[in-house]
Parts: structure tokens; C-alpha cells; sequence
């Protein structure tokens, strides 16, 4: 066999949390498209090989949130709904943890695979921060790893928790915000009128809650996707 | 809650702790400063005034974020506590 | 399929949701979000010395300190300009023996397998010489400006600058975030132009993509600092000249930003009239960054792609051009009759019509423009090596330079269209025929009112 699957991962964070330091730590020199200084504006693209398997990174853009604020925050949402990453690794700042969860907590609605990375772990460490991943991660319900991606700690772990969700060796059940009764009832109404649409495409209870802040356009970009060919494969589409 | 005592995040000294209680902005600013921490509850430090006095930095969740005085005058709470005074 | 179905699927959707939908839902779910993050994080992470996370808010009552702001600011471009340019010479030359070199093996093959006479002046006077300059030209400053940048801008202070600054971008109607932009145009203004992206606000950000070319970019680096150190550091021993060339190049600079200044408020008064609108800016915490790391990459990032530029871009200019020096039509070459059609307008502008002519097929790529300038004027028909300084200004002179002429190229350097690849990008990102020729047109007017005032002020006053 050598026609492999590629398998297609995607880098999600705030900014300043060194995504782009962990992209360039995977991907050495295998890009598609140099960011340019520092900041990533446009989406790029790399590769590398773990254990015989292929993978395409995708650095999105750095975001506080995924509730389509700004472009960048929809060309990141809009990646992982419709480009759906096999897994999307969101990264933190241990200095700053409670501030980067937010956009945890957002993409874990969205997709199931997620891998969560406390980056700059060192940094914490001069700083006096002591992080119990363990427990966060009973209660995040997704692996967390802390990693320094500039000085390459934890990078193998990474790759190996990358690996073993890949072939199905970890299940994830993502923690999921709770809301206010209230918006928890209006959910319960839209929720089952959403599957017959979307199915298993989109999440039903994201996208109702989308819906109940006034944001039809992941709808309206689902149905003119469907329209435009069942599932069609873009991988590319972002280049 | 008396509301002599709500200042906008503007009028804070540099060193004040401010809860947030609403936020007088609407649309998409609205929507950014909620992202960014700025919610109602939340507690926000001045931290430092650049040089000609506009913009103000507040550290908010963690993170240091520049305001404008058109922004940070909309936004009021109560000052909690002034850091830079006491810490008792 | 079903779409008309679905259609109505999908409309009672929208509206179950709009009626249930209410005002404060956003407030609603973003505090749930941010209170349960904290719950989370209250559980897991403890703060064992609270005073260390105060580090950044300390070294920010530095840097953007009311006294010490401006002048760290302003220190730290000086620095940068002063390093650069010192440190460029040495490779510079280097580089340029080597491509001479090489150059002599390609023309003893050109000999040996007896070439026409025209495939050699393509090949080795035109594209060969044309490459090499570029590279040997524009790679070391390179080399050496990205990097330093990259360790400020991962260190943290670049941000502080568009805090610092903001204010004054205010005044006239701009993005703070614009110095960061503009930060990213000393390098490269194409590049430039899709960092623009950082800015929210359509309004601000067209005002920082027309006024980006006023700070001038790696590819007009050379041209500045050449001239300066040829005309304006006269007489002057080693470290002295450096410095004077330095002081020269950042006042060109200065009054680079003076101009972008000015523009942006004349835009945001007519063209692009408006408030300010919303303004945030992150602050993140200065970080010491891994030295050797950030060097390598910004080198190895920029490197090739100057030298991609290099050949894609100059390589077919310097062809070109040679083309165009050794092309007769009577006995005059198609080069020499666009630089005599330009002359009287040059020497109104106190340039001359070989120097419009640079710029104009310098079009491509600003790195080109001094060795097409040097072409012509040695009417060889082929671009010269960078071996002697002392020559290149015996051949100014020749032409009736003086310190004049070398203002006003500098001036009309930094002020004039901008390159290519800038223009193919702001096209790209405005989407908008009439916009890219705003930025096309606005600098270069700019650029021939200010050589013309300046020429003749300094004629009036016999100055020269």
C-alpha cells in the first residue's frame, strides 16, 4: 500500500501561546507557506511522519474565541466544522490558562478529537504555576499534555497520544458547558429538529446554540456545501 | 448596589481593581470585549497608561489588553479593591 | 434531493430559533464560558508565588513609561538601522568576489564553446549580473534586519510600540496596529501589505495598506544607505561614516513616517472619512526568546525567499533591460531614447532621465533600480559588479551628481510607487482595480511634489 491517507490535524489557539513555535517544532522545515514574521495571518500548511503514518498540519489563526467575531475567528471555526481535522490540538499558555480554555471549551463543542497542549510549561514553572494535568484532564474528559514546544519537551508524548487516537486506542467524552436553564430548555426544542438536517455532520447542540445568538451562516454554508456535492472532499480548499 | 458607585474603567487609577457590572457597548465591539474577558463579574486591573496618557492597558483574565477611552469609558463597575494601597 | 424539502426544513429552523432567541444571550453564554474556564482551572492550578507573574507589568512601566517610551523606541530603530548597516558591509563585498569570481569561469566557458556574442550579454551581462547583485546586495541586510526583528517581535516589545504610538494614530484617524505594519514594511512591504490583516477595521486598514510603501523596505535599503554613505558621509573616518550614514538613513526614515503620518490624515479627512472605530490590543508577556532558534529561522525563512525573488523577478528585469540597452533603432539604443524622453522631467525634479528610468523598469523589484541606474550610465549594456564604492560615485559625479541628486533619488525612493509584488498583493487583498491605483498614483505624486520642492528650494538658494 502506498497510497496512504494523509491524515489531517489542526492547530487551534490563542494568539501568543506559540502555536507557531509548536507548528515549526513538528513540521521542521516542511511548510507549505512561511508565516510571515511571527504572527500567522494566512493558514499554513505542513507535514510530517509519526510511526509510519502521513500528517497535514494546519496552523489556524490565533483567536480568543470561535464565535465569528473577526475573519480569522471564522476561517478557524469554519476549518474545523467543515474541514473536519481528524484531530484538532488546542494550545495553551500555562501562564495563562484560565483565559486559553475558553477556546478549549469552544472547539470541544464542535469536535470530539481534540488534544489539548499546555505550552510553555517551563515558562510556568519559573513562575511558580503548578498545573495537575491529571485532573484536568478527568475533567476536561481529552488528553492533556504539557509541552515546551521551543525547547522540545513533550513532543513524543504528543505525537504518541496523536498516534493512539489516530487507531482508536484513546476515546474521548469532551466536557461540555453547561448553560443556564433557561438557554438549556430553548436548546432541548431546537436540538431535535437540527438532526434531521445536519445529522452527524455538524454537532446539533454547537449549531442550535449558534442559532440562538443569531448566527445563521454555518447553516447557510452547510446547505450550499451539501448542494454543491455530498461531502466532497476539499482538503485543499485552503492553501 | 448603589450606583454612586460604579466608575467607567477610564476614570480608574492605575492599581484599581474593578468588578465589571455592565457594559455599555453594543455590536460587534461588544461582542469582542466579551471575548476578551470583559464580562459582567469579572474583575479587571489597571495596569499601566502608555506614554501619552490613551490607551490604558487592564490586565483582564490573565492577559494585559490595551483599551481606547471611546471603549473603556462604556464599561463600568465597582472598584473592589486598590492594589497598589494595600493588599490587607 | 429533496432541497425544496429541505429549504423549509431549514426556514422553520431560523425561525424557531429567532423566536427563541433574546438579547442578552451572547452576555449569557460568553460568562458561562469564561466562569466555568475559571471553576477549571480553580481546580487544577495552583499560583505558588503570585508576585513573579507581575514581571511584565513591571518592565511595561519601562517601555511604555511616559519619559523613557519614546526614547527606548527610538534607541532600539537606531540600534537595529546601525547594526544592519555595519554589519551588512563585510558579507556584502564577500559575496560580490565571489559572484565576480564565478563570473569569470562562466564567461572563459562562453569562450571556450565560442557563444554568440548576444547569448553571453543575456546570460551572464544581463541575468547573471542582475541575480548576483540582488543577492549579494540585498541578502546580508537581510540577514541580519529579520532576525533582529524577529527577537523583538518575540520578545514581546513590538506591541508595545503600536501602544506607545496609538494615540498618534488616533489623532489622524489610524490603527494603532499600524506601526506594526509598518514595522513589518522595513522588511518587506508585500509582506507588509497581508499583515495589514491584523487590523479589523476596513476603513483603518485601507489607510494602512495605501501609506505602507512610505517606509521603506529591505529592496530600497541598499539605495538609501549607498547613497547616503557615498554623499553624505563624506570625508569621515570608518566608524564616524557609518554613523553619519546610520543618522542619514533614519532621517530619511523619520521623515518617511512624517509622510505616512500626514497621509493618513489627509485619507481619513476625504477618501476614507470616518470615526475611529473599536480598538483592542493584547499586551502579551515579554518573553526571553531562543536566541540561535529565532535566528535560524527568520534567516532561513527570508533567505529564500529573497532568493527565490531574486530569481524569479530580477533575473528576467536584468534580461530584460539589457535587451532594451542593446537594442538599436537608428543608433540609439530603446534604453537611451526612454531616458532621454525623461530627462527634462528628471532635472525638474533635480534627478535626470536616467534615474526615472530606473525606477521605472525597477518596477518589478526596488533592488534593481541602482543597478539598472549604473547600466545605463556606463551604456555598456550591462549591469556592474558592487567591487569599488570610490568608482560607483566617480560615475555619479560624471554624471553631475551632487548631493542633490542624491537627496532626491533617496526621496524619491522612499516616496515612489510601490514594487510588484506590493501592488499584485494590495490588489489581491482589496479586491479593488480603483484602490490598487490609489496606491499606485497618491505616493508617486507625492514623490515627484516633494523632489520638485526640494530642487528647487535648494537651486533657488544656489545651495548647489
Amino acid at each position: 500500500m502506498n497510497q496512504k491517507q494523509t491524515i489531517k490535524i489542526a492547530l487551534a489557539g490563542n494568539p501568543n501561546v506559540g502555536k507557531s513555535t509548536l507548528f515549526n517544532t513538528l513540521t521542521g522545515l516542511k511548510q507549505h507557506t512561511g508565516n510571515w514574521p511571527g504572527k500567522t495571518v494566512i493558514l499554513a500548511k505542513g507535514s510530517f511522519s509519526y510511526k509510519g503514518k502521513d500528517y497535514t498540519i494546519y496552523d489556524l489563526p490565533g483567536t480568543y474565541s470561535l464565535l465569528s467575531n473577526s475573519t480569522d475567528e471564522e476561517v478557524a471555526r469554519d476549518f474545523i466544522v467543515f474541514e473536519k481535522p481528524d484531530i484538532t490540538i488546542v494550545v495553551l499558555d500555562a501562564t495563562t490558562i484560565e483565559r486559553n480554555l475558553n477556546l478549549a471549551l469552544q472547539v470541544m463543542e464542535i469536535t470530539d478529537q481534540v488534544i489539548i497542549c499546555i505550552n510553555l510549561i517551563d515558562e510556568a514553572k519559573k513562575k511558580g504555576i503548578i498545573i495537575n494535568e491529571n485532573v484536568m484532564m478527568d475533567k476536561l474528559g481529552v488528553p492533556v499534555i504539557k509541552i515546551s514546544a521551543r525547547n522540545k519537551v513533550g513532543i513524543n508524548l504528543l505525537l504518541d497520544t496523536i498516534d493512539r487516537m489516530i487507531t482508536g486506542n484513546i476515546s474521548t467524552t469532551p466536557y461540555q458547558i453547561k448553560y443556564s436553564n433557561e438557554v438549556e430548555e430553548k436548546l432541548k426544542q431546537l436540538i431535535p429538529k437540527m438532526d434531521k438536517i445536519v445529522g452527524d455532520d455538524i454537532s446539533p447542540r454547537w449549531l442550535a446554540l449558534r442559532l440562538l445568538d443569531g448566527d445563521e451562516s454555518i447553516l447557510k454554508t452547510y446547505m450550499r456545501r451539501k448542494q454543491m456535492g455530498e461531502g466532497e472532499e476539499k482538503s485543499d480548499g485552503y492553501k | 448596589m448603589c450606583n454612586n458607585n460604579l466608575i467607567s474603567l477610564d476614570q480608574a487609577e492605575i492599581g484599581d481593581c474593578i468588578k465589571i457590572k455592565r457594559l455599555e457597548v453594543t455590536g460587534t465591539m461588544r461582542r469582542r470585549l466579551l471575548d476578551l474577558g470583559f464580562v459582567p463579574s469579572a474583575k479587571v486591573v489597571a495596569v499601566q497608561k502608555s506614554p501619552l496618557g490613551d490607551p490604558i492597558a487592564y490586565e483582564v483574565s490573565q492577559t494585559i489588553i490595551a483599551l481606547r477611552k471611546e471603549e473603556s469609558s462604556k464599561i463600568f463597575g465597582e472598584v473592589v479593591k486598590n492594589e497598589s494601597k494595600t493588599d490587607d | 434531493m429533496g432541497t425544496n424539502n429541505e429549504l423549509k426544513q431549514y426556514d422553520e429552523i431560523i425561525n424557531l430559533a429567532n423566536s427563541l432567541s433574546s438579547d442578552n444571550l451572547r452576555d449569557e453564554i460568553v460568562t458561562n464560558i469564561y466562569e466555568q474556564s475559571k471553576s477549571i482551572c480553580n481546580q487544577t492550578i495552583r499560583y505558588q508565588s503570585p508576585e513573579k507573574l507581575r514581571q511584565t507589568e513591571k518592565l511595561d512601566r519601562i517601555f511604555t513609561s511616559k519619559i523613557f517610551g519614546f526614547p527606548i523606541m527610538l534607541a532600539m530603530l537606531g540600534v537595529v538601522f546601525y547594526i544592519t548597516i555595519a554589519g551588512a558591509n563585510y558579507p556584502s563585498s564577500l559575496l560580490a568576489n565571489l559572484f565576480n569570481w564565478f563570473e569569470g569561469y562562466l564567461t572563459m566557458f562562453f569562450h571556450w564553446i565560442h557563444a554568440p556574442e548576444w547569448l553571453y550579454g543575456v546570460i551572464v551581462l544581463g541575468l547573471y549580473r542582475g541575480t548576483a547583485w540582488v543577492v549579494s546586495v540585498m541578502l546580508p541586510p537581510m540577514a541580519i534586519f529579520f532576525p533582529m526583528f524577529a527577537l523583538l517581535e518575540n520578545y514581546g516589545y513590538l506591541p508595545r510600540v503600536a501602544f506607545n504610538l496609538d494615540r498618534l494614530f488616533k489623532r489622524v484617524g489610524a490603527h494603532g496596529k499600524q506601526a506594526l505594519s509598518m514595522a513589518m514594511g522595513f522588511g518587506c512591504n508585500a509582506a507588509a501589505i497581508l499583515s495589514t490583516r491584523i487590523i479589523e477595521s476596513p476603513r483603518e486598514r485601507m489607510i494602512a495598506i495605501l501609506t505602507n510603501n512610505f517606509v521603506p523596505c529591505n529592496g530600497r535599503w541598499p539605495t538609501l544607505i549607498l547613497l547616503s554613505s557615498l554623499f553624505m558621509a563624506v570625508g569621515l573616518p570608518k566608524t564616524m561614516g557609518t554613523f553619519v550614514t546610520a543618522a542619514v538613513v533614519m532621517g530619511i526614515v523619520l521623515f518617511g513616517i512624517v509622510v505616512t503620518y500626514f497621509v493618513s490624515w489627509a485619507l481619513s479627512k476625504t477618501l476614507l472619512r470616518g470615526v475611529p472605530t473599536h480598538y483592542t490590543l493584547e499586551l502579551p508577556p515579554y518573553r526571553i526568546p531562543k536566541f540561535w532558534q529565532t535566528v535560524l529561522r527568520a534567516t532561513l525563512d527570508k533567505s529564500l525567499f529573497v532568493l527565490k525573488r531574486a530569481v524569479v523577478i530580477a533575473a528576467p528585469a536584468g534580461m530584460l533591460t539589457w535587451v532594451a540597452a542593446n537594442i538599436m533603432i537608428g543608433d540609439t539604443s530603446i534604453l537611451m531614447y526612454i531616458v532621454q524622453f525623461f530627462d527634462p522631467f528628471g532635472q525638474l525634479l533635480g534627478l535626470d532621465g536616467y534615474i526615472l528610468t530606473a525606477f521605472l523598469f525597477g518596477l518589478p523589484a526596488n533592488e534593481i533600480v541602482l543597478p539598472i541606474l549604473l547600466m545605463g550610465y556606463l551604456s555598456t549594456g550591462a549591469m556592474t559588479e558592487v567591487e569599488e564604492l570610490s568608482a560607483i560615485k566617480h560615475i555619479f559625479v560624471d554624471h553631475g551628481w551632487t548631493w542633490l541628486t542624491a537627496l532626491n533619488m533617496m526621496l524619491f525612493s522612499l516616496l515612489h510607487f510601490p514594487c510588484g509584488t506590493t501592488m499584485l498583493n494590495i490588489y489581491k487583498e482589496t479586491h479593488s482595480k480603483k484602490w490598487t491605483f490609489v496606491a499606485f498614483a497618491l505616493p508617486t505624486s507625492i514623490a515627484i511634489v516633494v523632489t520638485l520642492i526640494v530642487a528647487q528650494v535648494v537651486r533657488g538658494f544656489g545651495w548647489v
